[in-house]
């Protein structure tokens, strides 16, 4: 699902040189690069083509875990019931879809505003960079049911040594449940993620900054300008295409968090997503349809989401290099 | 890769001994563990015994802690049909949903299943045919701090209301006397199956029924049972940390066994770990049944309990039935019930002295046991889950404050009727 979505973003970016593709000669390479690209296509379809279609078709029938060959076909019923247990109808879905999308939101504004003051940070020339730029990784190439478990403990209400802390710094004066309370679950979840994926990020803006041409910084020098100042007018505005790719990949990976918030929370109703919809629907609840129609709405959403902040970053995009 | 291991190991047999042979030597058979406390332990010492005396080997896989998603492994093992694991260790609720995937034991047990409790045995059965064995069966029970209890002057309590008062002035007592991470009452709260066990006991000892009764009618939304969630609402931050809405048993188990708290609602296997040489309240904890809901309630317990069966898919099911008839055995259950207070599934295993004298509260509360509340798993069939499921969170959502004990049951009341609708 996120294959198909993720491969498609190169597809749009290099979209203007191959209009050019005309003659003969360029037709031939053509076909060489598809007969080339073809075991790609191949194992593409294979791996996230078939079990896609497998999931729509399975939407649309009454699918049970265990016994799929006995799936009769029952039209847009998982979706749409006259009686009302269609998906659309249900409010555990608009709950899970709203805090999907209040997750992704929230987290990802957050990651990249830390991202961007990372990533100045390391663009800075200072002795030791490389090794601080590794190691700020660490968060990132930890398994995230790994990070998550240990976050667990650490928020734990009665052991956690979080609260531990708070309690001896005199924050807080008694400890908190962070994960068990409808109020802090969310933002336990989004501040793990947070540190989580910053460095991800940071990772992506710093890319884009190390291509910024300096003539403009110098020019900037000479002019005597403020540093915040040429931060607003020249930095974002070059950086914001490395930026606008590196906030798209993010929220996709959260439109479809499922790990952390499943290891941390479980199937509480607070934190659910939709994709911990879908996997309750479908395994817990063994009803693969209903859990597929679920799973094929969540892809609908992403891929409605991308097309549009694709769309209208572009639109920006053209707007700003003059 | 245990799966290839296990093929070759099981075409070697073929090859050396022939199919007709029922234990054919050196046959590997792949076990689920619970590994709450000290299941995982007691369930290796007891396959491993098996296989010494068989010349069979086992492999023993554990499984996750929390029964929902134990159960959710297992669906996507047998819906697959993996041959990986061979013997199954279910739960009492699940023989209705997994049923399909299991093998009959009847033609192996030799008629040994009469001497089980016979309730487990006909919830054991799906369509005539007997799909696991008991291992043991479970209630909920209350453990309590013998010596704080009677440092502060107070008997074990028989209704809810005596308990959360003893619990609130021991609290208070034992913090101003610089105790202070010390709680009243621990119990789990987290919203999987065993907060559906928890508020199943509340509401049954109010007399409010069982959520969905033997007919299929749902008579979740009465007064007692708005009373008796509305009650337990009151415990939270007053005598049971916030926490307990993330507790499952080992978290409720980890506070109490600590010190840090003066009751526990919990199965019977925390007794054998709370007694254990390494153990902070070693020699100070009593266990009675649940309290009553008033004057006019009873007392009650959830029918827990896990099952052994064979899947249909194991290479070897003949072998793996051995095994299940052995650990499901009268001398194995009385082992299991002596070193870790796992409640036996043989009702002549309750007189036996050796077992009383291990574990005293299985006289006392024998009949807690066998006369324990059933989930509405039976009559609601496929859709269980989904009941439970939409009654956890409905408790859950009033235990956190979000919503009023009778507001809360009336919503699951319409919940519950949409499920139902789809079919139970």
């Amino acid at each position: 699902m996120t294959a198909e979505t993720e491969a498609r973003l190169p597809d749009l970016a290099d979209a203007q040189p191959r209009a050019a593709a005309g003659s003969e000669l360029s037709q031939a390479k053509v076909r060489s690069a598809l007969l080339f690209l073809a075991p790609m296509l191949v194992v593409l379809a294979l791996v996230a083509g078939w079990p896609l279609l497998r999931t729509i078709w399975f939407s649309f029938t009454d699918a049970r875990l265990g016994v799929f060959g006995e799936a009769n076909f029952i039209g847009l019923a998982n979706f749409w019931d006259p009686e009302g247990f269609g998906l659309l109808q249900d409010a555990n879905w608009w709950r899970a879809v709203q805090n999907t999308l209040y997750f992704t939101v929230v987290s990802v504004s957050l990651e990249t505003v830390f991202g961007m003051i990372v990533a100045l940070a390391l663009n800075v020339r200072f002795p030791g960079r490389g090794w601080l730029r590794a190691a700020i990784l660490i968060p990132w190439a930890i398994p995230t049911i790994v990070s998550a478990q240990m976050w667990g403990w650490m928020l734990h209400d009665q052991f956690g040594m979080l609260n531990d802390l708070f309690m001896r710094l005199g924050l807080i004066s008694a400890p908190i449940a962070w994960t068990a309370s409808a109020d802090t679950a969310m933002a336990a979840v989004i501040m793990v993620d947070v540190w989580k994926t910053t460095p991800f990020m940071a990772l992506l803006i710093l890319a884009g900054l190390q291509m910024l041409p300096s003539d403009c910084y110098e020019a900037a020098r000479v002019d005597g300008i403020h540093p915040v100042r040429v931060f607003f007018k020249v930095t974002l505005p070059l950086v914001y295409p490395a930026l606008m790719v590196a906030v798209i990949f993010r929220a996709l990976d959260a439109l479809r968090i499922f790990d952390l918030i499943y290891v941390l929370t479980s199937n509480s109703r607070d934190t659910m997503t939709m994709s911990v919809y879908a996997r309750q629907q479908l395994v817990d609840f063994q009803d693969v349809g209903y859990g597929s129609a679920a799973s094929t709405l969540l892809f609908l959403i992403i891929a409605l989401l991308t097309i549009t902040t694709i769309m209208a970053g572009r639109v920006k995009l053209g707007g700003e290099v003059r | 890769m245990r799966h290839s291991a296990q093929a070759a190991v099981f075409a070697a047999a073929i090859a050396g001994f022939g199919a007709a042979e029922t234990r054919a030597q050196g046959v590997t058979v792949s076990i689920s563990c619970g590994a709450v406390g000290a299941e995982l332990e007691l369930c290796r010492e007891g396959a491993e015994a098996w296989a010494a005396e068989t010349g069979n080997r086992v492999s023993i896989v554990s499984t996750p802690n929390s029964t929902t998603e134990r159960l959710a492994l297992y669906q996507q093992l047998l819906a697959s049909g993996a041959r990986d694991i061979d013997v199954f260790q279910i739960d009492v609720i699940w023989p209705g949903i997994l049923g399909r995937h299991f093998i009959d034991l009847a033609p192996h047990s030799d008629g040994a299943e009469d001497a089980h409790f016979e309730a487990i045995i006909e919830n054991n059965t799906v369509d005539g045919e007997l799909k696991a064995m008991p291992w043991y069966t479970d209630a909920g029970v209350l453990y309590y701090r013998a010596d704080l209890l009677e440092a502060h002057g107070f008997e074990p309590p028989t209704t809810w209301a005596e308990m959360a008062e003893a619990a609130a002035a021991i609290m208070a007592a034992e913090r101003e006397a610089g105790n202070n991470g010390m709680w009243g009452f621990v119990f789990q709260g987290r919203a999987y199956e065993g907060l559906t066990c928890n508020a199943l006991e509340w509401i049954d000892s109010f007399g409010g029924g069982t959520i969905v009764d033997a007919d299929g009618e749902i008579t979740v939304n009465n007064p007692a049972a708005v009373e008796a969630i509305a009650t337990a609402a009151t415990w939270i931050d007053t005598i049971s940390p916030r926490g307990v809405l993330n507790y499952a048993e080992e978290e409720a188990r980890g506070v109490f066994q600590s010190g840090n708290a003066v009751f526990m609602r919990n199965w019977p296997y925390a007794w054998s770990l709370a007694q254990s040489d390494d153990s902070p309240i070693r020699g100070k904890v009593g266990v009675v049944a649940l309290p009553m809901g008033g004057e006019d309630g009873q007392h009650t317990g959830t029918l827990g309990g896990w099952q052994l069966a064979v899947s249909r898919y194991s290479a070897n099911p003949e072998v793996a039935a051995d095994l299940v008839m052995y650990l499901t055995s009268y001398e194995e259950q009385k082992r299991r019930a002596i070193q870790a207070s796992y409640n036996p599934t043989i009702a002549a295993l309750y007189e036996d002295a050796e077992v009383l004298d291990a574990v005293p509260f299985f006289g006392d509360l024998y009949a807690t046991f066998t006369s324990a509340v059933a989930r509405p798993s039976r009559v609601t069939g496929e859709n269980y889950n989904r009941v439970s499921s939409a009654f956890w969170n409905a408790v859950h959502r009033t235990l956190s404050g979000q919503q009023e004990a009778g507001a809360s049951l009336a919503a699951l009341e319409g919940e519950l009727q949409g499920i139902r609708r789809r079919g139970w």
